[in-house]
């Protein structure tokens, strides 16, 4: 026999259940697909805990070099662009005059001022959707976060690619295709810095309640509706 | 045939002798030197000492620090004298430092560094030292390692017996070493014995900012104030200070001096003295003399004082006690207990040792021997702990302590360090110096817990040590291990000028607060930029200012013109660099001043009086980046009285 035949297609299964269907009460037009209740919990908790990007940085840039031992690095947070020591930001700025490198200064950078609201957007959609324990607000909010999150990548990549090609013509040191864009994820050496990115501790907390997100809508779409 | 030659007599000799002291013709180890001594002060590349050790410069007049047990040289921090390389004293933030009533002094000789103490132990913050010819005291803040004040003490002449710390760093002593009509007026040198005599100063150090007052003066016959510890634990309160020449004697001292067959101990009772004070019983002296600062904007600033209370021993009961002690007696050294206090003379061959407690009993049953100049003269075995007489050597100078009773004193005679037991004087071991030692430190041996672990003898003449380097040759310091029964020297290294004395820290408890950078927002100097977009030059009259800014790797304006022959041009430099160690340097020809050094977020100054009409430059002269060699700039310098106007070039 065909084990294939046997399988369950997208969507079989669930309908045909009978206890499910049994258990389902009667036909109401009013009726809406809620979730359970440690859904909701944890989703308030999830879009809760965002609320932390606020305090702690979502992502570190950092740099080596035999003339930096102890390192340079960067913080990148919601809301600012800080050095990893006092003078970092500073120190990285004056080091990058000689490649041409425009100066980084986080006040130009719209994206800092902005930020902010969306993740509070985030937070509130988040709880209304804790709250009213609706599940298609739970997928809208899952669907906000991953496409702004995958949006925030694109946008740190987009800075990183002109921070790294768009240097003086004039610079002090060129050499002939080097450009010095960091590395979106990961390690990378340029000239005598070694370079590395990776999300801080802020940015886990954004993977970890994104990732929170996506199992629960999971886990409702495979739970029957709750009455209101 | 081979030629007949004559024996080297020398060399006969020496082998005669090595036979003879060490009975080993086929030793395998140096004079001194122990097999595991490489392993232990081996400091691999890129490890830290684990002491640091201040030592004074002596006749340098500076401070140097270094790397213990490796004996590497770290710093040389400037006091007393101007150091072109550091700009000090030469740039207008600096200058000041150097002021005294006799204006401004370019040297000194310092003799004693002195850490800071917080409940008798090391805190790490402060170091004092004294300057021995212009009677001073500087105070270096340790975490910045740069001199921050210094006083003059008025009245005083031979600075030597200071800045010997109390245990919670309240004072920092002094004393005249050199008597001499006090306050100072025009007599005849004969008349030493009715004219001359001396101040015993006790400094007042401010607990918070180190701040240091002047606090009082103690009015003291003419005797020769040498050397002082103050009490800790029970003899906290008191002070000691060895005093030779009792003789009075003012010619040939080294002969006239040395005829009594004992001079003093002066025991003075410091918290008696505060009390005296308090109610009203010293006089106010008219002075001069200054004290100098550096402020919050790191520029020093000079101020001249003009008064100083002084206590008269008879107007102060109880203030000051002579204790009777062996031949021109030199240090004099209390214990990690504070009981007992050891003296060094010079021409002795035994080193007496007195306890606090016999001395407070002999105070109490008045057991006096005589008076001297109106001071009660303590009877010597009444004060008397132990001697250290089992042959423990020639000429007894300094004593310093470990943490298990056990006390060290070079012995300057016959070259060598003796360990001896504090409690019965028993002589333990001995080892001899390469040559002539002076004083010696242990890690912390002033203080209530020892570190212990070296002995480091300071030595005066050094000869066959190292390779010879013309009729200047360097003093030395040598590393001697006290962990075992048994001295071992491990290392011995050259110093700068004369190490008189040192001490040494653990350096945990300095290392991580190292200031790394001066903070370029918070930069308070009145000449400082803190954008290149605000540098400029000004003309007012004779005087152009250059506000001038330093990054790697260019000075900015880099183009000056409208200098004129015979103008004073400041040129305040402020390095923008916020980064750890990259000071900029900035030197210009033909200026009658050392090049400056500027620190990360700090602002120098100084003065060029061009002479000559041309176009000079001006460079960079610490190395600072790849492009260093590029740092630099032109200043136009054109006839006095031309009508070429100011004009500088500004960031584009």
């Amino acid at each position: 026999m065909n084990p294939a035949s046997t399988a369950l297609r997208w969507g079989e299964g669930r309908v045909a259940d009978p206890p499910f269907t049994q258990a389902r009460p009667t036909a109401d037009s009013t009726q809406v697909r809620l979730m359970a209740r440690s859904s909701r919990l944890t989703l308030a908790a999830a879009a809760l805990a965002l609320s932390l990007v606020y305090l702690l940085p979502l992502w570190h840039i950092g740099l080596k070099a035999p003339q930096y031992p102890e390192g340079l690095g960067l913080y990148i947070g919601v809301n600012r662009i800080v050095g990893e020591k006092p003078q970092d930001l500073n120190s990285i700025n004056n080091l990058n005059h000689y490649i041409g490198m425009k100066v980084i200064t986080p006040g130009d950078i719209p994206e800092l001022r902005f930020m902010p609201w969306l993740v509070a957007g985030l937070i509130g959609l988040g709880l209304a959707a804790a709250v009213s324990g609706k599940r298609a607000l739970l997928y809208l909010w899952v669907g906000l976060f991953a496409s702004g999150a995958a949006a925030g990548l694109a946008d740190f990549y987009r800075w990183g690619y002109d921070y790294g090609h768009d240097l003086a013509p004039d610079a002090i040191i060129k050499i002939p295709g080097m450009t010095y864009q960091p590395p979106l994820l990961g390690n990378k050496q340029m000239l005598n810095f070694y370079a590395t990115s990776w999300p801080a501790a802020g940015g886990v907390v954004l993977i970890l309640a994104l990732g929170v997100g996506v199992w629960l809508v999971l886990r409702e779409r495979g739970s029957p509706p709750v009455p209101a | 045939m081979r030629a007949f030659r004559w024996v080297h007599p020398g060399r006969l000799a020496a082998a005669v002798a090595a036979v003879v002291l060490t009975g080993c013709s086929t030793g395998t180890t140096q004079a001194g030197g122990t097999g595991d001594a490489a392993a232990r002060v081996y400091v691999p590349p890129g490890q830290y000492d684990e002491f640091y050790m201040f030592a004074s410069g002596g006749f340098s007049g500076q401070v140097s620090v270094y790397g213990l047990p490796s004996g590497r040289l770290l710093r040389v921090i400037p006091v007393f004298s101007q150091d072109p390389e550091k700009s000090y004293g030469y740039s207008e933030q600096s200058k000041p430092m150097l002021e005294t009533s006799y204006g401004f002094i370019p040297w000194d000789d310092a003799h004693h560094p002195s850490l800071s103490k917080t409940d008798a132990l090391n805190d790490g913050r402060w170091l004092f030292i004294n300057g021995n010819n212009t009677p001073r005291i500087a105070r270096i803040d340790l975490a910045e390692m740069n001199t921050k004040e210094i006083i003059e003490i008025p009245n005083g002449a031979g600075n030597h017996a200071s800045p010997f710390v109390t245990q919670g760093t309240e004072y920092v002593v002094s004393a005249t070493r050199f008597s001499v009509p006090t306050p100072q007026k025009d007599v005849p040198i004969a008349s030493f014995k009715e004219n001359f005599s001396g101040l015993i100063s006790f400094v007042a150090v401010d607990p918070q900012s180190g701040k240091l007052t002047l606090g009082f003066q103690v009015h003291v016959p003419g005797f020769d104030y040498d050397l002082a510890r103050p009490g800790k634990g029970p003899s906290h309160g008191w002070a000691f200070f060895t005093s030779y020449n009792t003789e009075q004697a003012n010619s040939l001292k080294e002969r006239n001096a040395s005829q009594n067959d004992k001079d003093v101990i002066a025991a003075v009772n410091w918290k008696q003295g505060e009390q005296c004070v308090a109610q009203g019983k010293a006089t106010v002296w008219p002075a001069r003399y200054a004290h100098n600062w550096v402020d919050e904007a790191d520029v020093a600033h000079s101020e001249m004082l003009t008064a100083t209370r002084v206590l008269e021993p008879a107007d102060c009961p109880g203030l000051i006690y002579y204790i009777p002690t062996p031949k021109s007696p030199h240090g004099v050294d209390v214990d990690p207990s504070g009981e007992f206090f050891a003296a060094g003379g010079k021409l002795a061959a035994m080193v007496p040792v007195f306890a606090f407690s016999k001395l407070q009993q002999a105070i109490a049953g008045k057991e006096f021997d005589k008076e001297l100049n109106g001071i009660p003269v303590l009877k010597y075995e009444s004060v008397l702990s132990c001697e250290v007489r089992d042959n423990p050597g020639l000429g007894p100078l300094h004593t310093e302590f470990d943490a298990n009773g056990n006390a060290y004193t070079s012995m300057f005679l016959s070259s060598e360090i003796t360990k001896w037991r504090v409690k019965d004087c028993a002589v333990l071991d001995r080892i001899p110096t390469y040559y002539s030692i002076g004083h010696l430190l242990v890690p912390g041996g002033d203080t209530r817990q020892p570190d212990g672990k070296y002995v480091i003898a300071l030595n005066k003449i050094t000869k066959d040590r190292y390779l010879p380097t013309g009729p200047e040759l360097a003093q030395s310091a040598q590393l001697i291990d006290i962990t075992g029964a048994k001295m071992k020297l491990l290392l011995d290294f050259p110093t700068i000028g004369e190490p008189h004395y040192a001490q040494a820290i653990l350096a945990s408890k300095i290392k991580d607060r190292q200031i790394k950078t001066f903070d370029l927002a918070g930069n308070k100097d009145p000449f400082a930029v803190k954008a290149e977009k605000d540098t400029r030059v000004e003309r007012k009259g004779n005087v152009v200012h250059v506000y001038m800014t330093s990054i790697r790797s260019h000075f900015m304006p880099d183009n000056i013109e409208g200098v004129q022959v015979g103008d004073s041009v400041y040129i305040h430099v402020t390095n923008l660099e916020q980064d750890w160690d990259v000071p900029h340097g900035f030197a210009v020809t033909g200026a009658h001043n050392s090049e400056l050094l500027v620190m990360p977020g700090q602002t120098r100054t100084t003065v060029w009086v061009p002479q000559r009409v041309g176009v000079f430059p001006f460079y960079c002269t610490d190395f600072c980046s790849a492009l260093h060699q590029e740092m630099q700039g032109y200043i136009r310098v054109s006839p006095r009285g031309t009508g070429v106007a100011v004009s500088f070039n500004s960031p584009k």
